[in-house]
């Protein structure tokens, strides 16, 4: 499969008034794969989508697929699929009347709309659904319609906006591995919205990182999450061990000194930076090159792993460790170490 | 104590309970009883009393009779083509009331909703002044051409009537479709449309079969309108068209045959009972839809220019049909015209007061006849007692179904409060006279026969505006008043009655505009000595003469002011989005 077909998204601008909702969005979601468009709520993810599946127009930039411009292509003739945050069914048709809607548009006969209704529900796990009421459908089940719903006409992209955003913990977790499997078993170029950075690692090829209507980082998952490129995304992903400190050449080395220590910094630009300690890369006891002491102040157990409060020289930081290690009782003295090419990351500070 | 005592003591304040509790219907119930029941009952009497042959005989009488089945046909099909074409004229107005968001949005709608209130009277007056014979059009084209005759008949067409119901009633579809639309899910079309479906069968597929419930109740509501129309088929329609409400005043008051007259009655409410069982139920399933989204996920500015130019025709259109009739009516009273001297084909106009000032004067010095001053001063009279006998009745009423909305009482009562609202003007005023003309209530003289029929009318709008309110004094605020050291008439003062305060002005302000423009019944129960401002119109606008229409337009402008001024109090009084209607 050529890499370079699929869509293409150069320098897409909208703005709302005064408002900016997104500035200079680029980047491609090749064929057969899928893209986590990643952000907290109201970065534009969700105006990005619109504009994609031709219900919005940019005010500036390009949507394309495969090198062919769609800008005043309707919507209806991009042969886009698009799943609504809460499913948007249409609550005067039946399941079958919902899930054929796009074949009827699209002017299939009844036989291969019935084959093809058939053959999605299927997909999704809900064969003999076809005449139930979308009123009286669980939430899990709306989200499986709704799917089935936008793969049925065979969109040659489908975006999901928050699908699981609206369901209870446990029948996300489940569901998130039901849509991977769905969407890899038919090879669908996909777009997957979401807030939930645990999501997106689950079930994206690639991640697309977007803050207050920018694209701050992209990459594959594991990408991310071992290099964020700035503290924004390291905060965004739940590392919170961000302290001050400066960077300067010691001869031949360079390092980072901060509150609780100086620590080597190999490629980091000397002046003013902040310094992150990554909380899943330190470990108890004294084994590598950099070690830190302090008091515990909290633990909370999360089932695999523990989560540890040490306040070292007046800072509080926050640590993973496996839940089988064993942990002084809070207030004792705990001792850990590190590998600085592994946990410290420098981030320049910019002026 | 011994325990009778003991057992009778704890039934005392049951039995005090239900006297308690009933109390507050009696006067409202015993006025429906006395003044709505029993002429209805009449009605069917008199009815009845002249079938010799058995209880069919008088409705077999009216369908054989061609002249009657004519009146049948053209009452529903006026009635079903006004409504399509309300619909057709105010779908777009609501798609774009509900899905955009642009300047003048409020003042459109109060627009429109002033010309849904206004006294038919003064429709059909605002019409003449535009498009009627001495109207501005035909004033500008015989003026432009020299002509001798004006060149548009439009006063006693069918277009006329039909024109006047769709300025009557697009509200309503503005309104009530344009708020469940705005409420509407825009993500159903955008999902429709990201599966293929263009604009026209996103609406036909989706947006439409959304919309069922809000558009068929709103067609409802205008087909009873429609179909209940008196004052604007007499005016505007002429002696050629009657529906069935036309047909029994001229029944009455033309040939005074009162046992026809009440069959045609008795038609006529069967149709209305089951067509306002049939809004209320529809109107009952808006209030509960599935797919509803506050308003602010769904409007949207008009971007391009399409939009923008299409949005601009269209609201030029719907402002040309209200504004313009009674910007002609208004000006048109003001105006003096004298048609050409020979051999000018020039009109000379200009401005002058004295319609106006002709409203006091007794021209013909008759001693029988009455200056249209003193339908001002009795239509004021008449409203101010319709005001203080609603307020009278619907107090007490309002008062009991907000204490207990859930009483078998309350269930029962309340959708007989409403019965009036569901009975024809005209039928209500036949009620009147074929009942209240004998012993032991034998009130043809009386002058309180016009404020007894108008507070029927209005009756059930005092109560839906003060239940709400009432309601919304929970029992807590004047526990908490207490509690902070209020006197319980300090409570009153300071947590009730600004509570229903608001509420109160507003039911007033219904009950006297609803009296000052009424005009079904009133054209029965008038005496002719006492007539109110809509009468006054009414008998200006068939006589001929210059002076006579502009007295007409200058009654109508006076009218059509005092019910602007009183709608836009109850706007501005009405605690935001209260109201049952």
């Amino acid at each position: 499969m050529d890499e370079s077909e699929g869509l293409t998204l150069r320098g897409i601008e909208k703005s709302f008034g005064a408002k900016k909702a997104l500035s200079g969005v680029s980047f491609d979601v090749h064929r057969g794969e899928t893209v986590a468009l990643l952000g907290p709520s109201g970065c534009g993810k969700s105006t990005l989508l619109g504009i994609i599946a031709g219900l919005d127009r940019p005010d500036q930039g390009e949507v394309s697929w495969n090198h062919v411009p769609l800008t005043g292509i309707p919507s209806h003739q991009r042969n886009f699929g698009l799943m609504f945050q809460d499913f948007a069914l249409f609550p005067h048709r039946d399941v079958f009347g919902n899930v054929a809607f796009g074949l009827q548009m699209a002017k299939w006969n009844a036989e291969s709309i019935e084959a093809r209704v058939e053959e999605v529900l299927e997909l999704v796990g809900l064969s003999g659904f076809a005449g139930r009421d979308v009123n009286t459908l669980s939430g899990g089940e709306a989200q499986r319609v709704a799917l089935a719903r936008s793969l049925a006409p065979n969109p040659r992209l489908i975006m999901l906006d928050e699908p699981l955003g609206s369901l209870d913990r446990t029948l996300r977790e489940r569901l998130v591995f039901d849509l991977r499997q769905i969407l890899q078993h038919s090879h669908q170029t996909a777009i997957y919205v979401t807030h939930d950075q645990e999501e997106a690692f689950i079930l994206a090829d690639r991640v697309v990182l977007m803050n207050a209507g920018r694209v701050i980082q992209i990459g594959l998952p594991e990408g991310i999450y071992r290099h964020p490129d700035s503290v924004f995304v390291a905060r965004f992903l739940g590392m919170n061990n961000l302290l001050p400190g400066l960077v300067e050449s010691k001869g031949d080395v360079k390092v980072v000194s901060t509150e609780i220590g100086v620590f080597p910094a190999t490629d980091a630009i000397p002046g003013p930076a902040t310094v992150l300690l990554r909380p899943d890369d330190v470990q108890p006891g004294m084994e590598l090159a950099c070690s830190l002491s302090g008091v515990l102040a909290e633990t909370s157990f999360r089932g695999g792993m523990v989560r540890a409060k040490l306040v070292v020289n007046k800072v509080a930081l926050d640590f993973d460790f496996p839940s089988y290690i064993p942990l002084p009782p809070v207030g004792g003295m705990l001792t850990v170490s590190f590998d600085p090419a592994q946990a410290v990351q420098v981030f320049p500070v910019q002026n | 104590m011994d325990r009778g005592r003991v057992a009778l003591s704890r039934q005392a304040p049951y039995i005090g309970n239900v006297v308690r509790r009933s109390s507050p219907w009696l006067a409202p119930l015993g006025f429906l009883a006395l003044f709505y029941f029993y002429p209805l009952a009449s009605i069917l009497q008199t009815s009845f009393a002249r079938g010799e042959a058995g209880l069919v005989a008088p409705f077999i009488d009216v369908i054989s009779s061609a002249s009657m089945r004519g009146v049948l046909w053209f009452t529903l099909w006026q009635a079903a083509l006004s409504t399509l074409l309300t619909m057709l004229f105010g779908l777009p107005g609501a798609f774009l009331l509900a899905r955009y968001e642009f300047r003048g949005k409020s003042v459109i709608l109060a627009l429109t909703g002033i010309s849904f209130v206004l006294p038919t009277l003064v429709v059909a007056a605002a019409f003449n002044a535009i498009l009627g014979p001495r109207g501005w059009a035909n004033l500008a084209l015989m003026d432009l051409f020299g002509l001798i005759q004006p060149p548009i008949h439009f006063v006693n067409t069918f277009l006329a009537i039909l024109t006047a119901h769709v300025f009557y009633n697009t509200t309503i579809v503005l309104r009530i479709v344009g708020d469940y639309w705005s409420h509407l899910d825009p993500r159903m079309g955008q999902a429709a449309q990201t599966l293929g479906a263009d604009r026209w069968r996103t609406l036909v597929h989706v947006t439409l079969p959304l919309l069922m419930p809000a558009v068929t109740t709103a067609a409802l509501l205008i087909f009873i309108f429609n179909f209940t129309s008196f004052g604007v088929i007499l005016v505007l329609g002429g002696p050629r068209f009657a529906t069935l409400e036309v047909e029994i005043y001229n029944q009455t008051i033309g040939l005074f045959n009162l046992p026809l007259a009440a069959t045609l009655a008795m038609i006529q409410l069967v149709f209305t009972l089951c067509l306002t069982i049939a809004y209320t139920r529809f109107s009952a399933r808006l209030s509960s839809p599935n797919t509803l989204r506050p308003r602010r996920f769904s409007q949207r500015c008009l971007t391009n220019w399409r939009s923008r130019l299409l949005a601009s025709l269209y609201l030029t259109a719907l402002l040309a049909l209200l504004v313009l009739p009674l910007a002609a009516l208004v000006t048109r009273s003001f105006l003096r015209v004298e048609p050409p001297r020979s051999g000018s084909t020039n009109w000379e106009a200009d401005f002058t007061l004295d319609y106006y000032r002709e409203l006091s004067v007794n021209r013909k010095e008759s001693l029988f006849y009455t200056p249209p001053t003193t339908a001002i001063g009795v239509s004021l009279g008449y409203a101010l007692a319709t005001t203080c006998l609603a307020l009278a009745l619907g107090l007490p009423a309002a008062w009991a179904l907000a204490r207990d909305a859930r009483s078998p009482a309350s269930r029962i009562f309340d959708p007989m409060l409403m019965l009036p609202l569901g009975t024809s003007a005209v039928t209500l005023g036949l009620g009147f006279i074929v009942a209240l003309d004998q012993p032991p209530l034998d009130l043809r003289a009386s002058i309180l026969l016009v404020p007894l029929a108008h507070t029927l009318v209005a009756f059930p709008f005092v109560v839906r505006s003060l239940t709400p309110s009432l309601r919304s004094i929970r029992p807590r605020l004047r526990q908490a008043a207490e509690v902070m050291g209020a006197t319980p008439l300090q409570a009153f003062r300071h947590i009730d009655l600004p509570i229903i305060g608001r509420a109160l002005l507003v039911a007033a302000t219904f009950a006297f505009a609803i009296s000052f423009g009424e005009f079904g019944a009133t054209a029965l129960v008038a005496r002719p000595e006492y007539p109110t401002i809509p009468v006054m119109i009414y008998r200006y606008l068939s006589q001929p003469g210059a002076l006579n229409y502009g007295q007409a337009l200058a009654l109508s402008t006076l009218l059509a002011v005092i019910t602007a001024l009183s709608m836009l109090a109850i706007e501005r009084f009405r605690v935001a989005d209260v109201g049952e209607f």
